[in-house]
């Protein structure tokens, strides 16, 4: 760029060039985005060497000192994956985990999808107090919910020492598991569902009415298409939630049942003993590997074409 | 759907055999209707029975279960939506939203409310939950250093932590977004640690932050290591006060950048892109473009993200929670945090319940800001 301020003629050319260049990546572009992404690897990369490195080594040596003689001799082992699946009875509590997941995913999506809907395109009385409760139950903290709800699923309700509510059995079932996830899931889709599907141009709505679709149909055939998008989004943050999380697992499923998830297997694979570095590090990767493979299979829903022009408000 | 009620009425010709004829329709309705719950009945007791057997297949009981979970949700809608089209035409509408809302209210109502009740009336009993002891845990709550320690604390991560992830999130959603090539591989990157649970993060953050004192093997904490590097002795980062709650906060800012990211970039995308190349055509720079017309277009996006954030940040604990140090000693404490301390580890109900209480109360803000932003939507609409 210096040399077109030097030469005029140079300069219009340069200038065009740079305008088709205006909106795509420059340097300056490309080197943040290195420097971030870089920063951001790091903790992870530390993690991915540690589990593919021997017991000994890790305990002796920082993790990136290999990186200085990658191959070395006895640099690098498989044996901590191995001992890791092996010990830790991974392959039911794998199926376990997506028997919670896939449901508690889908479950609180379509619920929140239909309220979503009604909040924000049907008239009816208490919308505005109903919403802002939903929303409001944002900021209740999960664990504030775990003891009541566990007294809940054992005990049934009784009211002044009379019962009105039997024991529903639903502690140790996938049932149990998956409504609690849905119920504490709720408020952050409905909220985050309205907002999007609030957005959509109340043209495509109102022609839909006026060309006699129900309720039903212009929420199944028009808005939820339209909404991909923001569902998908949900959709991967809600099963990384449900993936990820410990407590409710634990908490209704117990730690030793056949119905055990893997992040409970995980944790007792780390025992007492939270040093075992290369034992932690390759379950930490085992349990990474499907969250990883749905966020990278449900990204072209990001893409640019399925959002253009059609959903802005 | 509503049309089969009007067809079956209509087709009998005289007055009287309508009305038979639609008697008979009525009750072979009540009759299917009721056969339908009855079977179904039958068919989840059976189903239920099967995931609890210990012998079955494992293959198949999550696969029946999935099944189970995701279909009937879907059976549930269509169900009460097929049922509301029998009412009478007079209320069928004006019943309808509330099937729509029906579901996620009673959930809410069961999981959320209705703890919440329970835990206002615990914070007034005490210990055991058995006797009301007036305000002497809330008495508790405002006088208990470690208490006063974790409100600063909480407020520090309100605000931190959703400034930069949101910050850090945006610039690259809107850099990435330039990118020819790579645009998906560099946001994957960034989003990899929302994959990482809370407990696998902190053990990967150990390998950044860890801290051995002379005598006791080999720093492999990468800090150290740069430390050791520099010609330093090594720091026990962890317990640096105050910058350890910095560092805390970075492994939530690691984590939730990706979810700001992601966010962000879709909102991005769904920007018209005659808008922004019309804006570049009438000569607005890069910058112009993206304070004037990005930034404005996406504002509901970032006011979401933004909200989520500092709630999450409210409830931070696992973080705090999880690490090996003590976070009394190195006043790395959060309301949260203590939250779960007094309730499940000192096992004081009553403590716990009003911390709770004190965490509940302080969203209240963010969310009139947030009705307000409601409100106003619907009234430009």
């Amino acid at each position: 760029m210096s040399v077109s301020t030097v030469d005029p003629p140079v300069e219009s050319a340069a200038q065009q060039g740079e305008l088709e260049e205006v909106g795509r990546g420059g340097w300056f572009v490309r080197i943040t985005i290195v420097v971030i992404v870089v920063l951001w690897m790091i903790p992870t990369l530390g993690v991915l060497i540690t589990s593919f490195r021997p017991e000994a080594l890790v305990d002796s040596s920082g993790w990136w000192t290999v990186l200085a003689h990658p191959f070395q001799a006895g640099a690098w082992t498989l044996e901590n994956y191995d001992l890791a699946i092996r010990a830790g009875g991974f392959g039911n509590a794998f199926l376990n985990s997506l028997a919670v997941t896939i449901p508690s995913t889908v479950i609180p999506i379509t619920i929140a999808a239909f309220a979503a809907y009604a909040f924000a395109w049907m008239e009816f009385r208490g919308r505005y107090v109903m919403f802002v409760i939903v929303v409001g139950l944002l900021v209740v903290p999960l664990q504030m919910a775990l003891i009541p709800i566990l007294r809940l699923y054992t005990q049934g309700v009784t009211l002044f020492g009379m019962q009105i509510f039997p024991d529903p059995h639903l502690d140790g079932t996938f049932l149990g598991v998956w409504m609690a996830h849905a119920g504490f899931g709720l408020p952050l889709a409905v909220y985050l569902l309205r907002n999007y599907i609030g957005s959509l141009p109340s043209s495509i709505i109102e022609s839909a009415k006026i060309d006699g679709a129900d309720n039903f149909t212009i929420f199944w055939r028009l808005v939820i298409p339209l909404s991909v998008p923001a569902l998908a989004a949900f959709a991967i943050f809600q099963f990384l939630w449900v993936w990820n999380d410990l407590l409710v697992a634990y908490v209704f499923l117990g730690g030793a049942g056949q119905n055990r998830v893997l992040t409970v297997a995980l944790r007792e694979l780390v025992g007492a003993r939270g040093e075992n570095w290369h034992l932690l590090t390759s379950a930490a990767f085992i349990s990474m590997a499907l969250p990883l493979v749905v966020f990278f299979s449900l990204q072209k829903y990001f893409v640019r074409g399925l959002t253009a022009g059609s959903v802005k408000g | 759907m509503s049309t089969s009620t009007e067809t079956s009425g209509g087709s009998g010709g005289t007055p009287g055999s309508v009305s038979s004829s639609r008697r008979l329709a009525l009750a072979l309705r009540v009759v299917l209707a009721l056969a339908v719950v009855v079977v179904a009945f039958l068919v989840l007791r059976e189903t239920f029975d099967f995931l609890r057997n210990e012998n079955a297949n494992r293959l198949a009981v999550v696969g029946v279960a999935i099944g189970i979970g995701v279909g009937g949700v879907f059976a549930l809608y269509w169900g009460m939506n097929r049922a509301v089209d029998w009412f009478p035409a007079s209320f069928r509408e004006s019943v309808r939203p509330y099937v729509f809302v029906g579901p996620c209210l009673v959930l809410l109502a069961v999981f959320l409310v209705y703890p919440v009740f329970n835990t206002l009336l615990t914070a007034f009993k005490d210990k055991h939950s058995h006797e009301f002891v007036g305000l002497d845990n809330f008495r508790f709550v405002f006088t208990d250093r470690n208490m006063l320690r974790s409100i600063r604390n909480t407020a520090a991560w309100i605000i931190l932590v959703p400034a930069c992830a949101v910050t850090i999130g945006l610039a690259f959603a809107t850099l990435a977004d330039r990118l020819r090539r790579g645009e998906a591989v560099a946001k994957s990157m960034i989003f990899l640690p929302m994959a990482i649970s809370f407990a696998g993060a902190s053990i990967t953050w150990q390998l950044i932050y860890s801290y051995r004192p002379s005598g006791y093997g080999t720093n492999i904490g990468l800090l150290n290591g740069v430390m050791l590097g520099l010609g330093q002795e090594p720091v026990k980062w962890l317990q640096l006060q105050p910058w350890n709650n910095l560092l805390l906060m970075v492994i939530m800012i690691w984590i939730q950048t990706g979810f700001a990211m992601v966010v962000l970039s879709a909102a991005i995308k769904a920007i018209p892109d005659e808008i922004i190349e019309a804006a570049r055509i009438d000569g607005a720079s890069e910058l112009q473009v993206f304070r004037r017309v990005v930034v404005p277009s996406i504002l509901p996006s970032i006011v979401v993200v933004t909200t989520y954030m500092v709630i999450n940040a409210m409830k931070v604990f696992d973080i705090v929670f999880v690490q090996p140090a003590n976070a009394e000693a190195n006043g790395t404490v959060v309301i949260a945090e203590r939250m779960i301390k007094w309730f499940f580890l000192n096992g004081h109900d009553g403590r716990g319940a009003a911390i709770a209480v004190i965490l509940f109360f302080a969203v209240i803000p963010v969310m009139i800001w947030n009705i307000r932003r409601f409100r106003e939507e619907e009234a430009i609409r």
